[in-house]
């Protein structure tokens, strides 16, 4: 299936606007991270387990267990700053 | 009519001009608490010399209407407008209002600060500095998780809750 991911703050910084991602049918949300920090370099510093991200499914704040589908859009972020 | 509940925008706003659109029309408002966010000129000992504020458009407006209705089912306030500047801002700008209108000052206090606490923990905007020594990605507060807790809400934000969603006790 295919999942459209989006970055924000220092991630976008490190990996650009996003991209779309081609994974496995029944991955959740940390099978697609675990995907992309597979790739190494810029992914594997950017989306590493070090690293306290969040995540949202079809831009609601969504936790790693997450179950995504076909078309969803998923988002990696920084811990929010607003206010 | 009122215009719509939130505003994301570059442009800043006028607290006056707010308050009377969400007054406007509603003879049964007796209290309206508002709360503005401004920039500050230091930030953990730091010169700021400018705030750049990003978010995630479509998500950012749907979660803060996600919150105006959580906190219409808590509080019995009649009215509630949330307004968050992005790009970047100078020292001193206006950065957020949160305006909330009730029949009396105890919801609307209560309603007002339950919104921002909200709004700190669970809105997808994200700050970077810009000072004398550079710019740097502001790190979220543990102290913004606690001010959420206090209305039974589990932020999952600065806490090492990678990806943690809101959990209601």
């Amino acid at each position: 299936m295919k999942v459209a991911v989006r970055y924000f703050a220092s991630v976008r910084e490190a990996l650009g606007p996003g991209e779309e991602i081609e994974i496995g049918a029944g991955a959740d949300i940390a099978a697609l991270r675990d995907a992309l920090i597979a790739r190494g370099g810029r992914h594997g510093e950017a989306l590493g387990r070090q690293r306290v991200l969040r995540s949202a499914r079809n831009r609601v704040l969504s936790p790693d267990s997450t179950p995504l589908g076909d078309g969803d859009e998923v988002g990696f972020f920084p811990p929010l700053t607003g206010g | 009519m009122s215009s719509a509940r939130v505003s994301i925008r570059s442009d800043d706003f006028d607290l006056g001009a707010e308050v009377a659109a969400l007054r406007q029309g509603d003879g049964g408002v007796g209290a309206v608490a508002t709360f503005i966010g401004t920039v500050r000129d230091r930030n953990d000992g730091a010169e700021v010399q400018s705030l750049e504020l990003e978010h995630y458009p479509g998500m950012t407006e749907a979660a803060i209407e996600a919150m105006i209705d959580e906190a219409m089912r808590r509080f019995e306030i009649r009215a509630a407008r949330v307004v968050h500047r992005v790009g970047v801002l100078a020292p001193s700008a206006q950065i957020v209002l949160v305006a909330v209108t009730s029949a009396h000052r105890g919801q609307a206090f209560q309603a007002c600060e339950f919104l921002m606490d909200y709004l700190k923990t669970q809105a997808p905007f994200w700050k970077k500095e810009a000072g004398p020594g550079g710019e740097r990605w502001v790190d979220a507060r543990a102290a913004d998780d606690a001010a959420l807790a206090r209305w039974g809400i589990a932020a999952g934000n600065a806490a090492d809750g990678a990806g943690a969603a809101p959990d209601k006790r």
